[in-house]
């Protein structure tokens, strides 16, 4: 089974962005960048499925500028055999990316997609979920464990009241979500070796999709701040305060 | 036209996240239908329609919805929103796992986690953690929604006289399946929607400590949350996590105990009304967010607090 991993390069999640004094979007420029967390998870998750045999190939796929390439060498340096880059400038959003992926996937045929659940810069969640739909195949959202049976996979995913497990036919799209694995670090020699494995670069329009942005930015705007709190000194104080002036309790 | 609100419930009872939800819908249409899909669910559907604003339940009665697998359910809305200008679910892993289907079968874009709305097609929405907020505008014929329950208060359960009308559905696709689940039972309020949330983090240090939040929570009749370094050591389950990735909450007080406050856990509490932070170091971030703050370890806090609520 070949397994084929959308990832995306973000801003690194440790940084906190700032808005830009326009007002047209966050300041990017000369942040330090990296793989989105959750799509390390995803690559994580099918390299070790490769390790253990039930996989035959790991692909990377990820849609974005020639820059996008360090995160395809990232996750070829965790064990992934190949990459491609859909290489664009252009403005994209989820129902233009599952398009191009659904394309791309049509050439490539893997038995399994595993994506990350959100990309934590835009916060969607939504890219896995409309590419299940147009290919219509079953979709094993917030991922925690796989389990393949035959044709079959078991996925227990997390949802708001526990763990919920489903039963889907493959192929299928996961979406990881923090407790499907630890990533593994990156080792220098596997980095190495992850600069001669194959990248390719193609253009979206070699793959016939509209991907014409659907939602208008109208601005982007610094959320309200919270007034600086006070510090208290003991237990007693912090009590008083929650009772006699916050009245909260 | 009309506002169409897919209904989360458990097949008897609602799950108060879309009483929210039909509050962001009501501001953009008076008619709003709700949509209840499950199996054996008519009280369910009963309880929709007692909801002040609603103006009609559409029922879809069928063994293929006993659970709400999106891959059954996204034909379902796709064919009952025909008239639909909006398509609403609340932010929930059940909307956030269902709208963006719904949304790629009608060939139109999802807006993830809305937190207000300006007019009919202008939405304000979270990014980077909510470190930014977003205005954006949908051309798109139907607009397909996802609520941020918090921002939202909850519309009356009674005041409404709905009628109940079943719809047809479509067969089962038969793609997936519902195995089983494990539901985290609790006598203590709903994290998402509780006055008081006691959350926990790294610093209780092991599963056994993390309960010593039991006796806070049960004197204060809180919930508790917890940050996603306690979920991934194993303190606690996963569906305490607060933060951006896990549950949004903004209650009357949320009191955030050995919690430094990284970015993305301040994405899912700093909402609430009044923020407490208890924690050792001076310098956690979490004391940027917090109205009141006490720098001490928590195992003395712990004990002394608990008194102190006596």
């Amino acid at each position: 089974m070949k397994i084929l991993v959308p990832i995306k390069r973000v801003v690194d999640p440790n940084i906190r962005v700032r808005v830009k004094s326009d007002h047209s979007d966050v300041e990017t420029a000369n942040l330090k960048m990296a793989m989105n967390p959750f799509c390390e998870i995803a690559v994580e998750e099918a390299v070790r499925l490769q390790e253990s045999g039930k996989a035959t190939e790991v692909v990377l796929v990820t849609i974005g500028s020639s820059l996008c390439q360090d995160v395809l060498r990232t996750g070829m340096a965790m064990g992934a055999d190949r990459a491609i880059l859909v290489e664009t400038d252009a403005v994209l959003q989820p129902l233009g990316l599952a398009k191009l992926l659904k394309a791309v996937i049509e050439k490539e045929s893997p038995g399994l997609v595993i994506s990350g659940k959100q990309a934590i810069d835009d916060d969607n969640n939504q890219t896995s979920q409309m590419l299940a739909a147009l290919l219509g195949w079953p979709q094993g959202t917030f991922a925690s464990k796989l389990e393949f049976d035959g044709e079959q996979v078991l996925v227990t995913r997390e949802i708001d009241g526990g763990l919920e497990t489903v039963r889907l036919r493959l192929p299928a799209v996961i979406s990881s979500d923090l407790r499907l694995n630890e990533p593994r670090y990156v080792k220098l020699p596997n980095i190495m070796k992850a600069k001669k494995k194959p990248l390719e670069v193609i253009k979206p329009e070699a793959l016939g999709v509209d991907i014409t942005p659907r939602l208008t930015i109208l601005k982007v705007e610094e959320p309200a701040k919270r007034s600086a709190g006070v510090k208290v000194a003991n237990v007693a104080e912090l009590v008083a305060k929650l009772r006699n002036e916050a009245k909260v309790i | 036209m009309s506002v169409l609100v897919i209904a989360e419930h458990d097949n008897q009872r609602l799950k108060s996240a879309t009483l929210n939800t039909i509050t962001a819908a009501l501001q953009l249409d008076k008619i709003v239908v709700v949509l209840v899909a499950g199996r054996n669910c008519r009280s369910a559907a009963d309880s929709v329609a007692a909801i002040a604003g609603v103006g009609k339940v559409l029922l879809a009665d069928a063994a293929h919805y006993e659970h709400p697998l999106a891959e059954e359910l996204a034909p379902l809305v796709v064919a009952v929103a025909k008239d639909a200008s909006h398509i609403l679910a609340p932010a929930s892993t059940f909307g956030k796992n269902l709208l963006p289907r719904v949304a790629a079968l009608l060939d139109v874009a999802a807006i993830s986690d809305i937190t207000r709305i300006i007019s009919p097609d202008t939405f304000v929405r979270p990014i980077y953690a909510g470190n930014a907020m977003v205005t954006v505008q949908s051309p798109d014929p139907v607009k397909v929604i996802t609520v941020r329950t918090t921002a939202f208060d909850a519309a009356p359960t009674t005041g409404g006289g709905a009628a109940v009308e079943t719809v047809d559905c479509p067969a089962a696709l038969g793609i997936s399946s519902f195995v089983s689940h494990a539901l985290s039972k609790s006598e203590r309020p709903e994290l998402t929607t509780a006055k008081i949330v006691v959350s926990g983090g790294r610093g209780f240090g092991s599963a056994e400590n993390f309960k010593l939040l039991d006796s806070i929570a049960d004197k204060l009749g809180a919930a508790i949350g917890a940050s996603r370094a306690a979920v991934d050591a194993g303190f606690i389950d996963n569906d305490h996590q607060v933060g951006q990735t896990g549950k949004i909450v903004a209650p009357d007080l949320y009191i955030a105990i050995g919690i430094s406050g990284a970015i993305q856990h301040l994405a899912g509490m700093k909402e609430s009304k009044v923020i407490v932070a208890v924690n050792k170091d001076a310098e956690a971030p979490i004391f940027e967010v917090a109205d009141y703050g006490l720098v001490m370890d928590l195992f003395a806090f712990l004990p002394e607090f608990t008194a102190a609520l006596n």
